[in-house]
């Protein structure tokens, strides 16, 4: 008798075992689905498709989608529309990017202060940060208007005839580039104080007491131990900006002729205009192929630790 | 050691250089927005209008359905706060607290959507949202931002921060993981979910770019958009009440960042810096 019951223990014992094991095995994954379900279907299902549908000819309303294997990407390849959208791109972001940073990084070194004049700064050149980018478009196309704009009128006091901001081919990208630099620094710059206030006081003390000039305080303590904060923000900087849309999008629709015309707007124009969905399927392949790149390193560099000392 | 006055006159006035170019704009955007039509069309520009053209918001707000477009800005940002939170919480929670076969490849799929931007997939998200039939709706722009990959890797890092002693006392006095989540885990994690919430609601209260992309007409339009269709609506550019729009767009979002400035800039710089 002793014995059963005891038997009988056991397997009760086990079987309440079993049922909270299992629970507290499949919680987890409860937990996790709703998320994994978005990412799947919004984000990982829809780059499957794309890579897909850039084998493909599809006109987007007719019912079959034919396979043409990897002509899309030929015809890509000698578009001369496609190769000034890559020129272009890469003008914009570098540009923009390395603009940014250094003006970005001079600002941080002046404005790094306490004071309320020195964080009222902070908070002016951060707003534009926090704004819609419809309005800094809508703000910017005022302010750069070749007639009436307030840029030209700044220009014309000065002495500086006016420029068609961005009526003119050559001047059409750089005007972009100028609106992407007065949005971006306000982040950056503070992004590099909090890097400044991060690098130990000590440090300054020591080389103030070997008497290292301050040029030389600068190159050999201020750039190294901000060079984590200097990768993250270039590396943030280029991803960002080779997705830019809006700005061109509201601003100049990719023209004058073509001057202003980037990646995903060029993806936009292919895909909702022309309704060429599979040639701009591999137009997007090419920059996920980019983007990768660009992630790859962030993450190759950030597990070596472009680091202190 | 002193300053020489003359730094200091060199600083004051490149302080005074910096403030004009970054507040002028906004003082420019201001004023246009009062003037009249023709006070726009002057060179050299005017300051001040003659008389304060408060019509001119009035006629912004007049030429679309602007009360539609505010609704849906409202309830496609609110849900979209809501459902992340949602999802973000359990989420985060398993991954800093459970180990689970596959946690890893879970994880990495987490990390691989965080760096996979709207703008890269839009276009295959578009044809699928328009053969599930949800394409000119809220929920096509509200569904795929409904979890954040960035959130969950936000919060997962706060959450593995609590010391494990603290949820086996917990546990001890018999507390559900529901409980130890809302009553310890969030209490301590407050900081990076206003960080959060401040950061998705500004994101997705701006956002032009995914209600452009995924809606053909007026139903499920935000205000962005609206704003932005001001510019066609006269034909030619009517930048008095464009502006005047852009204020109304552009006024609540400064007016909680001067009362909300700290917290703003913590927030950004600090998921910038992470």
């Amino acid at each position: 008798m002793a014995l059963i019951k005891a038997s009988m223990e056991v397997e009760q014992r086990k079987a309440e075992r079993r049922s909270l094991v299992s629970w507290a095995n499949v919680r987890p994954y409860a937990m996790i689905s709703p998320a994994i379900i978005v990412f799947c279907l919004f984000f990982i299902y829809p780059i499957g498709y794309m890579i897909y549908l850039s084998f493909h000819e599809w006109n987007f309303v007719s019912p079959t989608k034919e396979f043409v294997g990897a002509a899309n990407f030929t015809y890509l390849l000698a578009d001369r529309d496609f190769r000034e959208v890559i020129v272009n791109s890469f003008i914009y972001t570098f540009a923009s990017v390395f603009l940014t940073i250094s003006i970005s990084l001079l600002l941080a070194l002046w404005l790094n202060r306490s004071g309320t004049i020195y964080s009222f700064m902070q908070a002016s050149i951060f707003s534009p940060h926090i704004i819609s980018l419809v309005s800094v478009s809508m703000l910017w196309m005022w302010i750069m208007d070749a007639d009436y704009g307030l840029l030209n009128w700044a220009l014309n006091l000065i002495g500086i005839e006016s420029v068609p901001w961005l009526t003119s081919p050559d001047y059409a990208l750089a005007s972009l580039i100028l609106v992407a630099v007065w949005k971006g620094i306000g982040f950056n710059t503070l992004v590099f104080i909090a890097g400044l206030q991060s690098i130990p006081k000590d440090l300054y003390e020591a080389a103030e007491l070997d008497q290292t000039p301050p040029w030389r305080r600068f190159l050999r303590l201020t750039v190294p131990m901000l060079s984590p904060t200097l990768f993250f923000l270039t590396i943030i900087g280029l991803i960002n900006s080779f997705q830019v849309f809006e700005t061109i999008n509201l601003m100049t629709a990719g023209g004058p002729i073509n001057s202003t015309n980037t990646f995903v707007y060029y993806i936009y124009q292919n895909g909702f205009q022309f309704f060429k969905i599979g040639y701009a399927s591999a137009a997007g392949v090419v920059l996920l192929v980019i983007l990768s790149v660009l992630t790859v390193v962030y993450f190759k560099v950030l597990s070596k630790r472009v680091h202190y000392r | 050691m002193k300053t020489p006055p003359i730094f200091k006159a060199v600083n004051g006035l490149g302080l005074i250089l910096l403030f004009i170019i970054f507040a002028m704009p906004f003082i420019w955007m201001a004023s246009t927005a009062f003037k009249t039509l023709g006070e726009t069309l002057t060179f050299p520009p005017v300051w001040i209008p003659e008389t304060f053209q408060w019509g001119n918001f009035a006629q912004a707000w007049s030429s679309g359905p602007f009360l539609k477009y505010f609704f849906n800005s409202v309830i496609v940002t609110l849900f979209i706060l809501i459902l992340q939170f949602a999802t973000i919480i359990p989420a985060a929670y398993a991954f800093a607290r459970y180990n689970f076969p596959m946690k890893n490849f879970f994880f990495a799929l987490t990390m691989i959507c965080l760096m996979i931007p709207s703008q890269l997939i839009f276009l295959p998200v578009y044809l699928n949202l328009s053969s599930w039939g949800i394409l000119d709706t809220i929920w096509g722009l509200i569904l795929p931002f409904a979890t954040s990959a960035f959130g969950i890797f936000l919060l997962r890092q706060s959450f593995m921060q609590v010391p494990e002693e603290l949820l086996e006392a917990a546990r001890l006095d018999d507390a559900t993981e529901w409980q130890i989540i809302r009553k310890i885990m969030l209490p301590l994690a407050k900081p990076v979910l206003v960080t959060l919430a401040l950061f998705s609601f500004i994101a997705h209260w701006n956002d032009y770019f995914w209600p452009l992309v995924m809606t053909t007409n007026d139903t499920a339009r935000t205000l962005p958009l609206g704003i932005a269709m001001l510019r066609q609506v006269e034909g030619g550019a009517s930048w008095n009440i464009v502006m005047a729009g852009n204020l109304l767009l552009v006024l609540p979002i400064l007016i909680v960042f001067f009362f909300a400035q700290r917290h703003i800039i913590r927030a950004f710089v600090y998921t910038g810096v992470k």
